[in-house]
């Protein structure tokens, strides 16, 4: 199997998201930018793993997803406590914490 | 049992000074008692030796191993050496120390701190006899710098006055410039020698270079002129009679001041193997004999012209020692002879103190003679023993050193005759003015005779000033006694000693006579239009002018340029690293931006760098 095309669709969509974090400031949407680029990754795992015919890149991708969902609980609870506070979900809008 | 000489009055200090006020009743007593038990110790010693043949005299006693460093081959033991020369100033220090003790017994009953001041008499005491007892340089420095504290804590006995506070200082300061050179001189004996013991450096020095006596000998002439009070580290000495007069007699003028003398004449051998280091020391004894004489001659405070007399007669002891071996016996000789009848002036010059309300000039003395007669008379019988009438002590150990002197130079010889009639002046102006001469009292003073602890070792001192010439001249015994220690060879003048004699004492008679002429009249101030000579004697001959300008001057455009550039160039560079470092961070803490996505895209950029940098050189 040629796993080329599989790893050029993983590098775009990991282009993607790490744009959409770097130009969006909705929090929600830059949030899920994230979670594009945590998935770009778990696709270039699983190529390799079925290229090279172990399970090393599935169980890799198994630990991203527990830990892109817990990183979701806790990120959202976040934002939401934020826009409560400052009724803006804008991550510009969050930069006390500077020199 | 020789250790017991230096422990009793060391213990005694060391009681007065850790119990305090507890001890104020009986401590003048304990530390007489520890000074007169030394005294009598070191002359059993005295008497053991004498038993012994000449040549077995000599006694070495290792009290414990001191410093031992095995790797470097250094090894100093705490051992005592007792010969000839030092039982000679074991007994000079004990006996005249004890006198002392005694008198200020009564001349310091006032002083509220009585204790303390018998303390540091003996602390001085211990640390001088350390000094003489000592059987390697290194032990005789601890000593050394016992007996230059002592000095200090003395001479600023009376802190209260600005003026003792500043002489202490300066004595101090002096002193250590001469330590600096014996400290220099013990380290060249070990790199060179590989011991600091007397016996080894004796040794060493008969197969050393020439440069090396030469060196050890200037360093060692440097620290007898600071010990010692010579040109040029003369100017404390005057200054130092600021302590009380019992400290004048027995540290500046008997004992501490001639371990100068004692380190030349130890140090024999070094200096006999360097004509030219033997000529500095003839040198500096010539030109301190002389200008101790003229700063003697012109100072109206007693105190101060005894101690430009001391100054001077330290001078001839230098002198003689710079002579070789037919002057160093001759210089232990004055130096003892000294010993006694500089005392008993100082102790006089206390005594008359006493008597006139503490007052110093003699101006305002004059016919005292008439209300005390034990004062008039022992001051006189040291008068004749300094100017040499014979048989009065100086006489002998003086006319010795002129032979001596002839016959080593013309100049030598030259300098130690006029010398004489300088003392000779000097000494009668200092009798006419306090003693014979009208009186010229304060209104306020009512003179009377001193008590009888101070007039008592007056007497004793004065019964030494007039005999001990004779006593120790007699046979030539004293120069049998310190030849095994330090050589001796018989003086060859160019003239018969008979004419020698005859010469020094018509000088003598001149200085005397100029002495009465000059001070038939006295004013009670002292006269303004003077000559340019009295003018600068008054002055100490520029000692501290000299010192101001060559030293402390110097000294303080040195700190001011040192401390330009601390502040310049060493600050400068401390501040100016903590400046940069503080200007770079907070320039790079504005990046710190709080903007999530800046931070997000350093962390790309950072990445994609990272990932560039590894293909390369995976490449």
């Amino acid at each position: 199997m040629n796993p080329n095309a599989y790893l050029v669709l993983s590098g775009i969509i990991f282009s993607i998201g790490a744009l959409g974090v770097l130009l969006r400031r909705n929090a929600i949407v830059a949030f899920m930018s994230v979670e594009l680029m945590l998935n770009a990754a778990n696709l270039a795992f699983v190529t390799g793993a079925r290229v090279w015919g172990n399970l090393d890149g599935q169980t890799a991708a198994f630990f991203v997803m527990v830990v892109a969902a817990a990183e979701v609980v806790i990120g959202l609870a976040i934002i939401l406590t934020i826009f409560r506070t400052r009724n803006s979900a804008s991550v510009d809008e969050a930069s006390l914490l500077r020199w | 049992m020789i250790a017991a000489v230096i422990a009793l009055p060391a213990l005694s200090a060391a009681l007065l000074l850790s119990l305090g006020n507890r001890t104020n009743k009986f401590g003048p007593w304990m530390a007489i008692i520890a000074s007169t038990s030394s005294f009598l110790i070191g002359f059993l010693q005295f008497l053991q030796m004498l038993a012994r043949p000449a040549e077995e005299r000599t006694a070495i006693t290792t009290v414990y191993e001191w410093l031992a460093v095995p790797a470097a081959g250094f090894k100093v033991d705490f051992a005592l050496q007792l010969d000839q020369l030092s039982i000679s100033f074991v007994l000079l220090i004990t006996f005249v120390g004890t006198l002392i003790h005694i008198y200020s017994l009564g001349y310091m009953s006032h002083d509220e701190n009585q204790r303390r001041f018998f303390a540091y008499l003996n602390l001085f005491v211990a640390a001088m006899l350390l000094l003489v007892l000592a059987d390697n340089y290194l032990l005789l420095y601890v000593g050394w710098e016992g007996v230059g504290l002592a000095s200090y804590l003395l001479i600023g006995f009376w802190q209260h006055k600005p003026s003792a506070a500043v002489a202490a200082k300066k004595a101090f300061v002096a002193n250590r410039v001469g330590d600096f050179g014996l400290s220099l001189a013990i380290m060249t004996m070990f790199i060179v020698f590989g011991s600091v013991s007397f016996s080894d450096v004796n040794e060493g020095v008969a197969g050393a270079p020439a440069w090396v006596s030469l060196t050890i000998g200037l360093l060692l002439l440097l620290a007898a002129c600071g010990k010692s009070a010579q040109f040029p580290l003369q100017s404390w000495l005057l200054d130092a009679m600021e302590g009380p007069t019992p400290v004048s007699a027995l540290i500046h003028a008997a004992t501490m001041v001639t371990a100068g003398v004692y380190l030349i004449v130890r140090s024999a051998s070094i200096f006999n193997a360097s004509e030219i280091a033997q000529t500095a020391v003839v040198v500096i004894g010539a030109i301190s004999l002389l200008m101790g004489a003229i700063i003697g001659a012109a100072k109206d405070d007693i105190k101060k012209s005894l101690a430009g007399s001391t100054m001077s007669q330290i001078g001839y002891m230098v002198l003689a020692a710079g002579l070789g071996p037919i002057g160093y016996v001759f210089a232990i000789l004055h130096l003892i002879t000294h010993g006694f009848f500089k005392a008993v002036m100082f102790l006089g010059a206390g005594s008359v103190m006493h008597a006139t309300n503490d007052n110093v000039d003699m101006r305002r003395y004059g016919g005292l003679s008439k209300v005390m007669i034990f004062t008039t008379i022992t001051f006189f019988i040291g008068y004749l023993a300094i100017i040499g009438i014979p048989p009065f002590a100086g006489f002998y150990s003086k006319d010795h050193i002129i032979e001596a002197a002839l016959s080593h130079s013309w100049w030598a010889g030259a300098a130690v005759l006029f010398g004489a009639g300088l003392t000779a002046f000097y000494m009668t102006r200092m009798v006419v003015m306090t003693f014979v001469s009208k009186p010229r009292w304060e209104d306020d003073v009512h003179p009377h005779e001193s008590p009888l602890s101070m007039t008592l070792p007056m007497i004793v001192l004065s019964i030494g000033a007039a005999s001990m010439g004779i006593i120790l001249t007699n046979n030539h015994m004293f120069e049998h006694w310190l030849e095994p220690v330090t050589g001796f060879v018989e003086p060859e003048p160019p003239l018969p000693i008979q004419t020698i004699t005859i010469i020094t004492l018509s000088v003598v008679a001149i200085g005397v006579l100029a002495g009465i002429w000059q001070y038939r009249k006295i004013a009670k101030v002292a006269p303004k239009k003077v000559s340019f000579v009295v003018t600068a004697a008054r002055k100490d001959l520029y000692g501290d002018v000299m010192n101001e300008a060559l030293l402390m001057r110097p000294g303080q455009s040195l700190t001011k340029v040192l401390n330009i550039f601390d502040k310049s160039v060493i600050d400068g560079f401390v501040n100016g690293l903590g400046l940069f470092t503080g200007g770079i961070s907070s320039r790079l803490r504005k990046s710190e931006t709080g903007y999530v996505r800046s931070y997000a895209m350093s962390i790309v950029f950072g990445t994609a760098i990272l990932v560039i940098v590894l293909l390369i050189v995976r490449l």
